[in-house]
């Protein structure tokens, strides 16, 4: 866990199953101010490959992956 | 030879023209099966797509317009074919099914059962949060017509209206993704 990381809001998206988490992620991350970043975990091992695709094209900055088990953790950047 | 300024100027007119055409970020589908599983991949690429930032417009047509048929509404006043083709097709989308093992009903039931469990959303639930985010739905105009379809027998749906093949392919021009489902 990198500690230079300040989060900014935090978004629980556990149990969700395609498409919610990227639809809540999209919904969520309108809430915090550009340079602020969002915490979204989920339990849906598609967002591994899904949250990379919906960050490149909605111009948004994954600054860091956690995985632990079954629960994965995204650090969001809002860029735009 | 013309100067400096109508050289700008007339590059300037055939980037404008060139913008023009450029379709945008949007998606537009056509949703012609009237099966469970199709309409849950249409809705799920539907609202995936908005949450992608993109505009989504879905044309519904053929045997895709009993989808959107309200399970509570009853109207009157249809010919016998149109009480028949009432009878016969799905009213909403709560009573679509599988394309393929339905065995009877009983396939549908537990795949719904299994959504369920595995906090997959319904169908109904798909429609409410596409209305949500904004997806603009079309319904084809001479499909209802054809199965004696009434618009007050169409759900409530803001964003919803009733067009022809004109409408969609203006959308689809105008779109950088187009489906047919």
């Amino acid at each position: 866990m990198r500690d230079d990381i300040n989060v900014d809001k935090a978004l629980d998206l556990s149990g969700l199953a395609c498409p919610m988490p990227v639809v809540k992620v999209s919904k969520g991350i309108k809430e915090i101010e550009v340079g602020q970043v969002l915490e979204a975990t989920t339990t849906d091992p598609g967002s591994l490959t899904d949250f990379p695709a919906w960050a490149r094209t909605s111009g948004n900055e994954i600054l860091k992956t956690d995985q632990d088990g079954d629960t994965i953790k995204f650090y969001i950047q809002r860029k735009a | 030879m013309s100067t400096i300024e109508e050289q700008v100027a007339e590059l300037k007119a055939q980037l404008d023209a060139m913008q023009s055409k450029t379709p945008s970020n949007k998606l537009s589908m056509i949703v012609f099966s009237g099966d469970l599983d199709k309409a849950l991949a249409a809705f799920i690429i539907a609202t995936g797509a908005t949450a992608m930032g993109m505009e989504v417009v879905m044309f519904f047509t053929f045997w895709g317009t009993p989808i959107l048929r309200a399970g509570n509404k009853n109207v009157g006043g249809k010919d016998m074919m149109g009480t028949m083709f009432g009878t016969m097709l799905p009213k909403g989308a709560d009573k679509v099914k599988l394309s393929q093992m339905n065995m009877g009903g009983m396939g549908t039931a537990m795949m719904k059962s299994l959504m369920k469990k595995k906090n997959v959303a319904s169908l109904p639930e798909m429609i409410s949060l596409a209305e949500e985010l904004g997806v603009k739905i079309y319904v084809c105009e001479m499909s209802m017509d054809l199965m004696g379809f009434k618009r007050e027998e169409m759900i409530d749906y803001d964003g919803l209206s009733f067009a022809g093949v004109a409408t969609f392919l203006e959308e689809a021009q105008d779109s950088k993704v187009q489906l047919f489902i």
